[in-house]
């Protein structure tokens, strides 16, 4: 076969292959990602998504700097098995915020994704000093030492300005209260009508404790409010997503 | 150096030449490149792995036809089979739904205390409830239900309750859960953290620590300070937990004459409850399971073993 034939000038001419491959590669990324940014099917709009709130962003960014995810995954699959032990399968939307998503099927510990509400503050805490205690089969390390690490949040501003740059649309109001928004979350005490505003459902109160704001405010705060932005009393899914 | 003459070399061992009469594989063909005298062979692919080569791209046209696929303007195509992942999951969970209707049915039907007179309906209950409770319950009330001792997560194995172990008792706890500030009919007590708020002093709590350590027949105590506890007792305790310590159902107020602790029944332990009171919270699980569901796992949460 002649075209067979001439492929062999792409074979012996090293520069051309690449060139070649490069552009295979290309076209065959572009069939397969650009589709997903207009198909009806692959976009879906719920209510009730919002960004972080400060203090959630922190106990995110703890999440995964102690490496949360290479345990837990925060992604219900389709199946029943999984809809009927952690609640309804995870939408794309709810990680629509998230910088680097926390999708996985690899699971030592359970999936995360909605289990915010799903335990006390209390347990939170006692289950990250020593998970054994209350799960006697857990082989979980302790995170104990966040009760230790105090946080003011001064930078969180700017980590807030590196998620806008990133698509995260936080407001201008969003930036210039991050801080002021991060210190009040876990102090019950504080105002919180502008929190609640910017962040419609983020949950106050002094969330390990202890009177100083730790780690393990932040960390709880962000557990607590995993899966719970949507409300699935009234969502309707589309079949064909 | 060594000496390179003819003499001196080593010769090989005679070489061992195949007997020329025996047929040898021919040798393939090459494919005519040479690079620095390198030729390659051009053997042809192995036929199996060849026939499975074409198959898969047999496959892959019949599973392009077959399934959503290729990205059309507003939507990918469907697909000759139509599927899809969410409708998959909706029908297979309307699948069981479906077998399990007529005994989510009857559950609900059934008044809560009659639930163990229908042997059937409670065999499913229990199981149902078993399946719930490890879902949902068993993280802090531990997979088998016995709780964590001394940290605050009640063993729902033996007779003692705090807000009753009726059949009605353990419905309400499961569906508004405990201190659940999201629903009105949550369980609500509220012991006065009587040191914290400076209502009884430091001596004072020392004896009805002691007075109640003798009340929950505990050997170590001091006679003196526990007879002085018992004034203390009767006045800021003996209304919601009892003049002897039984504890009151209906305000959640703990027995304290058991052997039984919720937060640990030493001194310390005490202390603690005494000086700043416990608030143990429980969720609520009237949003998250559905009715039949905080029914089954009632029922078995009330066959454990303290069932009343």
């Amino acid at each position: 076969m002649s075209i067979l034939r001439h492929h062999k000038k792409i074979e012996t001419h090293a520069t051309l292959l690449l060139v070649l491959s490069f552009l295979v590669v290309t076209i065959g990324g572009i069939v397969q990602i650009v589709p997903l940014f207009y198909l009806e099917n692959t976009i879906e709009e719920v209510d009730g998504m919002r960004p972080y709130s400060p203090l959630e962003l922190a106990g995110r960014r703890i999440y995964i700097r102690e490496g949360c995810y290479v345990c837990h995954s925060q992604m219900i699959r389709p199946m029943r098995d999984e809809v009927e032990r952690y609640g309804h399968y995870s939408l794309a939307a709810e990680s629509m915020y998230d910088h680097p998503f926390q999708w996985g099927s690899k699971r030592t510990g359970p999936d995360l994704a909605r289990v915010g509400g799903r335990y006390s503050d209390e347990w939170h805490v006692q289950h990250m000093i020593n998970p054994q205690s209350v799960v006697p089969e857990s082989i979980m390390p302790s995170y104990g030492f966040l009760m230790n690490r105090v946080i003011d949040g001064r930078h969180i501003g700017d980590m807030m300005t590196a998620y806008a740059r990133v698509g995260v649309p936080y407001t201008d109001e969003m930036m210039e209260n991050a801080r002021a928004d991060f210190l009040a979350q876990a102090d019950p005490n504080a105002d919180h009508s502008g929190l609640l505003e910017r962040y419609p459902g983020a949950q106050t109160r002094n969330f390990d404790g202890q009177p100083e704001l730790t780690e393990m405010d932040a960390i709880i705060a962000y557990m607590q409010m995993l899966g719970t932005l949507v409300d699935f009393s009234t969502f309707v899914p589309d079949p064909s997503r | 150096m060594a000496d390179k003459t003819p003499e001196n070399k080593v010769s090989p061992p005679e070489r061992q030449y195949p007997d020329p009469k025996v047929k040898l594989r021919q040798e393939p063909p090459t494919t005519g490149h040479s690079w620095d005298g390198i030729e390659e062979y051009d053997n042809p692919l192995p036929r199996w792995w060849l026939w499975i080569f074409y198959a898969t791209i047999i496959w892959s046209v019949i599973y392009m036809i077959l399934y959503p696929a290729w990205p059309m303007v507003n939507r990918a195509t469907s697909g000759l089979l139509n599927y899809s992942t969410r409708a998959e999951v909706a029908a297979e969970i309307s699948r069981f739904e479906e077998r399990n209707q007529v005994w989510f049915e009857r559950l609900l039907e059934t008044e809560l205390d009659e639930i163990s007179a229908d042997a059937e309906l409670q065999g499913f209950a229990v199981n149902a409830g078993a399946s719930v409770f490890l879902a949902h319950c068993s993280q802090c009330h531990g997979t088998g239900g016995a709780g964590v001792q001394a940290a605050g997560y009640p063993n729902l194995l033996n007779d003692e309750w705090l807000w009753g172990g009726t059949m009605d008792d353990i419905h309400q706890t499961v569906r508004y859960g405990i201190r659940n500030e999201d629903h009105p009919d949550a369980r609500w007590s509220q012991m006065p953290a009587f040191g914290a708020d400076g209502l009884l002093d430091e001596e004072e709590i020392d004896q009805v620590v002691h007075y109640v350590l003798r009340m929950s027949g505990q050997q170590d105590y001091d006679a003196d300070a526990a007879e002085a506890g018992a004034e203390i007792y009767e006045w800021n305790c003996a209304s919601c937990h009892g003049d002897d310590g039984g504890g009151d159902y209906f305000q959640g107020a703990p027995a304290l004459n058991t052997a039984v602790w919720l937060y640990g029944g030493d001194y310390d332990a005490l202390w603690e409850s005494v000086y700043n009171a416990r608030f143990g919270i429980m969720p609520g699980f009237a949003g998250r399971l559905r009715d039949a569901e905080t029914r089954a796992v009632a029922a078995y949460v009330h066959q454990l073993g303290g069932g009343q």
